[in-house]
């Protein structure tokens, strides 16, 4: 019961937000949707607490039946475990802490009551994705949150940039959803229920089973671990369908730090965790999971340390760490993949709150080039972004160091390649990301101020409703990762797990990581350090030394600049002949075809009328002639044929 | 020489013929074409009387006495029209009554 209203609440917020959201005005719109939500992560919290702490026994509760045709069953239905329970308390916990911060950030704003009806409708879908148990309700979360996330970058709809991000974000997550249903498609052939029991207990039988498609005959487990995966990588930005993350950032901040960084993007790994018993099953996938996952981490970090948008390298930060959880669960670590996400969850909306709170302050403006010398004006936002950082590079003992060790031990522990390069990837990472988060911090509040005269006398700190929430985050961006790294991947995970994760009989990964040489455990902590060094040195010590390094290695620079000119070669290589066809189709296929049809159809019949309209003569002569042949015609007619 | 059904029969077909050609051949006058009609329908009853006669049926005849009833119907219709029209266009030449084409 609990556990229902934590979900449903922020629907229940959602719907009078957004129905009635003209009627009872912004004020009381922000209070129902708040309240909803407050509502929603006590009960989150308390289900977390009574499972975790009191073992309350592993639950599915039912809600009715979706739809029963032929053999396909399905129930809406709440499943209540560990992964569940992990992933409810905290987006619970973050959505309610956004909305408070909303109200500050966007006060100015005329459709309150519309942004507020979104995010707490966001929270809603995507507590439905976790709490599924089934495949086709998760894919029904999975929808809704990508149909939120849509809206919502989309949210100040009149900016043609912010419609186009919009638009790019659907697509190309409509890429990795193809995948993602082919996948669940290939479940349902092959295990006749997409039922989250069912698959589970009946993964074993099918290990060895074929699947052929076109003369090739796939491992089908293998083949669903692969497409599941591709859908998790539209999802969570992985390299390929990684493009629309950064164009996101055109929504607003909240909803940057809500959905683009702690929780919708996270539901790619998510999905990873939930789906262990078959991905346990099928080494090859995990083996590709490793592999892009270490790409996206060290690729990502490599375009963030080059960007001037804050939060454009706060995006591709947040890429970038996602490559770690997919680090993490290719090579079996699947606790510390989600523990990251929930370390993550803290210190990345933590930052994009902490932006969003400069962004505030300089009077929206987001290009760190121009801020800086402002840390002394904004000295809360300036320690919390200080804190989120420090959590953010895996600096002993903040949130992040518990996790992000924990992934780099799960990749050494794994070993074998994808193991290692898993590890290398990720260890240049840390160095790289400790990098740019202390060249965001230094850039843009530090050294002299560069933003005009006006702005500067603008400058202030954020109200109450804003940074009591970055204050609450950076207490848990501090403390998650001392507190809960015992519970998450201790020594008694299996407690804390129970079934929910289902580990391989030869998957010793947890238990190999406590027997790891020391200085495995403190490279993420040293190799933040370094990177920090590395910013010092770059942008306080030696200021020349940015624009030395720019024009000497210029080629690196612009290919990171241009993000790896991704975008370019996908206009080039998909969406310029996509727009010729679509020309081609649209200038013949519709213009000519489709409306040529009823068009000629209807000329004809002006054109014939007008032809045939010209018997009517109007000459008495003509009409009585005429009458009078047909006469003798019918005559003679009826005389022959007699 | 016996007036037989035959000589009757060619009787009505002039008639029919008259009224015929003074329709279409006429172009001056809508009152002639009326005339023509009475033509053509007094051609019909001709024909109607003298088969009658021949075949000792009275519903020819009967059938003569409607057609006469609805035929100077129809002429005073006509010919109302034929005011009416005069009255609204000034003329009731039969060139002039061509308001009716496409």
């Amino acid at each position: 019961m609990i556990y229902a209203i934590a979900i449903f609440a922020p629907l229940v917020g959602a719907l009078i937000a957004g129905l009635f959201g003209r009627a009872i005005g912004d004020k009381a719109a922000q209070a129902v949707t708040i309240i909803c939500m407050i509502a929603a992560a006590a009960c989150g919290s308390l289900t977390f607490y009574q499972y975790v702490f009191q073992h309350a026994p592993m639950d599915v509760i039912p809600l009715g039946t979706w739809f029963d045709v032929g053999q396909m069953h399905l129930d809406w239905s709440l499943r209540l475990d560990t992964l569940s329970v992990v992933m409810v308390a905290m987006v619970t916990f973050i959505s309610t802490l956004i909305h408070i911060y909303s109200v500050g950030y966007m006060h100015h704003d005329p459709s309150n009551p519309r942004f507020f009806a979104y995010l707490s409708l966001f929270s809603f879908m995507m507590l439905m994705l976790v709490t599924a148990d089934n495949l086709v309700q998760l894919f029904f979360g999975w929808e809704g949150v990508g149909l939120m996330s849509y809206l919502l970058i989309g949210f100040w709809y009149d900016r043609q940039s912010a419609c186009r991000a919009a638009m790019k974000a659907f697509i190309v997550n409509r890429i990795g959803d193809l995948a993602f249903v082919l996948g669940i498609a290939l479940v349902f052939w092959t295990f006749g229920s997409v039922e989250f029991p069912d698959i589970f207990a009946n993964v074993a039988k099918h290990q060895h089973e074929l699947y052929g498609l076109f003369g090739t005959h796939l491992n089908v487990l293998e083949t669903i671990g692969v497409l599941l995966f591709i859908g998790a990588m539209g999802k969570s930005a992985q390299l390929g369908l990684h493009v629309w993350l950064p164009d996101a950032m055109e929504g607003p901040t909240p909803v940057s730090a809500l959905i683009h960084a702690a929780t919708m993007v996270t539901a790619g790994v998510f999905l990873m965790a939930r789906m262990s018993p078959i991905l346990e099953y099928a080494p090859d996938a995990l083996g590709f999971i490793t592999i892009v996952g270490a790409t996206t981490a060290l690729f990502a970090a490599t375009i963030g340390c080059v960007q001037n948008d804050i939060k454009r390298v706060i995006a591709y930060s947040t890429c970038s760490q996602l490559g770690y959880m997919f680090i993490a669960a290719g090579v079996g670590a699947y606790q510390a993949s989600i523990f990251h996400l929930f370390t993550h969850a803290f210190f990345k909306a933590l930052l994009f709150l902490g932006a969003g709170s400069v962004i505030h302050a300089m009077s929206d403006e987001q290009d760190i080039r121009r801020m800086g010398g402002i840390w002394k004006k904004i000295p809360i936002t300036y320690t919390v972004f200080w804190i989120g950082s420090l959590a953010l590079a895996g600096i002993i003992p903040f949130a992040g160091y518990y996790s992000k060790d924990a992934i780099l031990e799960a990749a050494w522990a794994a070993g074998g390649f994808t193991g290692f390069y898993g590890f290398i990837c990720g260890t240049v990472a840390a160095f790289l990301t400790a990098f740019y988060s202390w060249r965001l911090i230094i850039v843009t509040f530090h050294g002299k101020p560069r933003a005009d005269h006006h702005t500067m006398e603008h400058v202030h700190e954020s109200p109450w409703v804003m940074t009591g929430p970055l204050v609450v985050l950076a207490i848990g961006a501090t403390v998650t990762g001392f507190l809960f790294h015992t519970l998450f991947i201790g020594a008694q995970w299996r407690d804390f797990w129970r079934a929910s994760i289902f580990i391989g009989a030869d998957n010793d990964v947890l238990e190999n990581m406590e027997k790891l040489p020391g200085f495995v455990g403190l490279l993420p902590s040293l190799m933040g350090v370094l990177g920090i060094a590395l910013a010092y040195v770059m942008y306080v010590a030696r200021p020349g030394l940015p624009a030395l390094l720019a024009t000497r290695f210029r080629p690196i620079y612009l290919l990171w600049l241009n993000k790896w000119y991704f975008d370019e070669a996908y206009g080039v290589l998909f969406l310029r002949p996509y727009q010729a066809l679509a020309r081609i189709l649209w200038q013949t296929g519709d213009v000519r075809m489709i409306d040529g049809i009823p068009n000629g159809l209807a000329s004809l019949t002006v054109e014939g009328s007008s032809e045939v309209v010209k018997i009517q003569t109007g000459s008495l002569a003509v009409y009585a002639f005429s009458m009078l042949i047909g006469v003798v015609l019918l005559i003679s007619l009826f005389l022959v044929l007699r | 020489m016996v007036v037989s059904l035959a000589h009757y029969l060619t009787v009505a077909a002039i008639l029919l013929v008259i009224g015929i050609f003074g329709i279409f051949l006429n172009r001056k006058n809508v009152i002639i074409i009326l005339m023509s009609i009475e033509l053509i329908l007094l051609a019909v009853n001709i024909n109607l009387v003298a088969f009658s006669a021949s075949m000792n049926d009275l519903a020819g005849q009967v059938m003569t006495m409607f057609v006469l009833t609805v035929a100077a119907a129809e002429a005073a219709i006509g010919l109302a029209i034929v005011v009416v029209y005069y009255r609204n266009r000034g003329s009731i030449q039969v060139e002039d009554v061509n308001l009716m084409k496409g």
